[in-house]
């Protein structure tokens, strides 16, 4: 089945301010999305609401995915049913092993597949040298020392293993270098399908190049102005936000 | 990478126990109705020192000794340098409570009510499954002690302190605050005078007891005071390992516990003392603990501190022969409206001896935990080693550690090494395991054994599953969905 997420006119607020005014937007699997927008317009906001962050009130709207109303559940619910976001900015957990986070987190979104500890270390590997993290974090706290690259490619290499069918990027390419970069795309590119769709926040062309979204929305003031295709982000590129009106 | 995995597989085996464990609260919590038979009263003076002298018809120079002790205490101040001690209600406590003239070494005579006790409490199977002996205090007194005769046939003498001053008069006399003397602390003074009950352990030259001995001391009555005093005497060459279980129910008034433990590992010994205490939080824990470690001797101090309201425990380590060692490792839990002021000292006073001290402390709430340490390394002791590591985890943003360590270095050749870590874990963290599929207490399951991954072989399964039963309570006030 090919999963759609549907949000409908969510808000949300955050220590009582209101962020997200009314947001609608529709993934499905096999569709590119960038969502572009100015700084502090609310697009991290709504990665963290689509997973259900406790510091952040739902207001009104909703969260459907394959049908499923998540729009009350908890983290662990939401990313059960197969929704993942990756950090703008990871946080670290002192003390919580990498691979055994992600093992565990493997058996909790996945309990039907019986692979073994071995199998599983053995796929992990493959991908850790894919997005060019060396063997030796495997046994490193989550994040803990990390620098803002090895973030962002743990990133994503939670979100091949953890194989997820609505994700949510939230600047994967801050921080990254060239090179990094261009790993980064490629496992994005290779994890892409008809089963899965994306939703890329970003700033800059740079990704987007690499990765050509079919669709791109223009987040402003907690509301999406803007729906159009890539050549959104390239007069983006040119002109900043000012010719978009609110 | 093949050992990597098997330390995984563990984990997720670990992960698993600890889903499935259902040790509750209330397990220990709980107050019977069982009424002391004999008590000599709220207060504390000369009278009420050798009334329970009087009834324990112990020989002259013990009543003297605590009537000398008393005096002692009287003198010092409450110490004001630590935590607020101002709650201890000296003279509204009951220094004294006998439940029984009974002190069997069959569970069948202690009382019912109090067998009922330590049944609840899991004592008695312990005792069949994982032990060489056992001796159960109750109040006051102890109630029950056994051993195995193997042991008793190699000359292993395990008892209650009051029984063996009256069948061992003299080993115990050769040992008796020698190395906690009355003059040491208020609280050692106080323990001088009113003590009552604790264990004897000796341990012949040569004689290695492979399983541990363990004593279980319950508190029972409210705003009483318990004053146990252990002795552990290793000989020449002898190898034991000796176990403490505290817990007492929770009320309203305070209750003070103020022990005295003195370990003695003599030449070639290995000693190893473990203890775990889940006070309630009506408790003032103001024990003293230490050792005599003398020639390539081996002692090594484990404890685990969940309970209490203010727990004030330095276990100390006298390295008085050359190539003595002591490890020291202590994880301690403080809770919300708690103090934990632990830590360790070493002191080296030979040539090639040397320490090595784990502290692990996690605060949650506005709980609070300290690690104060001495080490001292006095001219002589020669090429000694010392190092010194405290790790803290702070669960809410209230949540504090401090950490004092204090040292007295006086030989050139001597080194000595400190580390010191802070993790936080909020609502960001969990969240982010969360997000990725955990439950709340995986999460912070996971977190809370990480965090004591490197001393998890060293500590009590049943402490280490309390532990984490009660981080999770506060974690899943954290985590909660708003
Ligand atoms: N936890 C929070 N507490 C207080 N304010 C917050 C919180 N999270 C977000 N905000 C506020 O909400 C607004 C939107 O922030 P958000 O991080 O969603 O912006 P953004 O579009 O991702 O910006 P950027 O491009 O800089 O990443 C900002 O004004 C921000 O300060
Ligand atoms: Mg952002």
């Amino acid at each position: 089945m090919v999963p759609e997420l549907k949000i409908k006119d969510l808000k949300a607020s955050v220590e009582g301010k209101q962020i997200l005014k009314g947001v609608n937007l529709t993934v499905k699997g096999g569709e590119m999305h960038a969502l572009m927008g100015p700084n502090g317009a609310g697009k991290s906001t709504l990665g963290n609401v689509l997973i259900g962050h406790p510091n952040y009130e739902i207001t009104g709207g909703s969260i459907v995915l394959d049908g499923i109303d998540l729009t009350n559940k908890t983290p662990e619910e939401r990313a059960r049913a197969g929704l993942f976001l990756a950090f703008q900015s990871p946080v670290a957990v002192v003390g919580v092993k990498l691979s055994t986070f992600l093992r565990t987190a493997y058996r909790q979104t996945h309990p039907e597949d019986k692979v073994t500890l071995t199998e599983f270390y053995d796929r992990m590997k493959v991908h850790m040298k894919k997005v060019g993290l060396d063997e030796s974090f495997m046994s490193r706290s989550v994040n803990d020392g990390f620098s803002g690259g090895e973030r962002k490619r743990f990133e994503i290499l939670q979100m091949v293993m953890l194989r997820p069918k609505i994700i949510i990027l939230d600047e994967i390419d801050s921080g990254l270098d060239v090179d990094a970069l261009k790993l980064v795309a490629d496992e994005i590119r290779d994890y892409y399908s008809e089963n899965v769709g994306f939703l890329i926040i970003t700033h800059y062309q740079r990704i987007l190049k690499n990765i050509e979204p079919q669709f791109v929305h223009v987040l402003k003031d907690g509301k999406i102005v803007v729906d159009g295709d890539n050549s959104v982000s390239l007069r983006i590129e040119e002109e900043g936000y000012d010719w978009i009106k609110n | 990478m093949e050992v990597e995995y098997s330390k995984d597989a563990e984990m997720e085996k670990l992960l698993e126990d600890l889903k499935n464990s259902n040790v509750k609260k209330e397990d220990w919590e709980f107050h019977d109705n069982y009424k002391p038979v004999y008590s000599t009263g709220k207060g504390l003076n000369r009278k009420v020192v050798e009334e329970i002298s009087e009834i324990k018809k112990e020989p002259d120079w013990m009543r003297r000794f605590r009537l000398k002790a008393l005096e002692i205490f009287e003198s010092k101040p409450v110490p004001t340098w630590g935590p607020d001690l101002s709650g201890i209600d000296w003279e509204n406590t009951n220094y004294y409570n006998r439940p029984d003239e009974v002190n069997s070494t069959k569970w069948e005579d202690v009382p019912d009510e109090i067998k009922e006790t330590f049944n609840k409490l899991g004592v008695p199977e312990m005792e069949q499954k994982y032990l060489a002996g056992s001796v159960a205090q109750y109040d006051s007194e102890g109630v029950y002690h056994s051993l195995k005769k193997v042991w008793e046939d190699k000359g292993v003498v395990f008892m209650d302190l009051d029984s063996a001053l009256r069948e061992h008069p003299d080993l115990v006399k050769d040992y008796f605050c020698k190395a906690v003397p009355a003059t040491d602390n208020k609280f050692a003074a106080l323990n001088g005078a009113v003590w009552s009950g604790g264990s004897f352990l000796y341990v012949p030259k040569g004689v290695q007891i492979d399983m541990p001995l363990q004593t279980y001391f319950r508190m029972n009555g409210e705003a009483t005071g318990q004053f146990e005093h252990t002795i552990v005497v290793a000989d020449e060459g002898s190898k034991v390992h000796y176990i403490e279980g505290c817990t007492a129910p929770r009320y309203d008034r305070n209750s003070l516990h103020s022990a005295i433990v003195e370990i003695y590992a003599k030449k070639n010994a290995h000693a190893r003392y473990t203890s775990v205490q889940n006070w309630s939080k009506s408790v003032y824990n103001m024990p003293t603990k230490r050792a005599w470690v003398d020639e390539n001797a081996k002692m090594e101090w484990v404890g685990g501190s969940l309970g209490s309201k203010v727990t004030m425990l330095y276990p100390s380590s006298y390295l008085r022969g050359p190539y003595a060692t002591t490890h020291n490792l202590n994880v301690s839990l403080a809770g919300p409206g708690t103090v934990k002021d632990t830590g360790a000292k070493a002191l080296h006073l030979a040539p090639h001896t040397s320490s090595r001290i784990i502290a692990k402390s996690i605060s949650i709430e506005d709980g609070k935990a300290i690690y104060r340490g001495l080490l001292r390394m006095n001219k002589g002791a020669e090429h000694s080693k010392s190092h010194v590591q405290c790790d803290a985890l702070l669960i809410n943003d209230n949540s504090t550690s401090f950490t004092y360590p204090h040292d007295e270095i006086y030989e050139p050749t001597a080194t000595f090494g400190h580390e010191a870590t802070v993790g936080r874990i909020g609502t960001e963290e969990l969240t982010y395991l969360r997000s990725r599929g955990l439950s709340e207490d995986e999460a912070s399951s996971m977190i809370v054994l990480g965090f004591l991954d490197d001393v998890m072989k060293e500590i009590p399964m049943e402490f280490a599953v309390e532990m984490n039963r009660l981080i999770k309570l506060e974690m899943g006030k954290l985590g909660a969905v708003g």
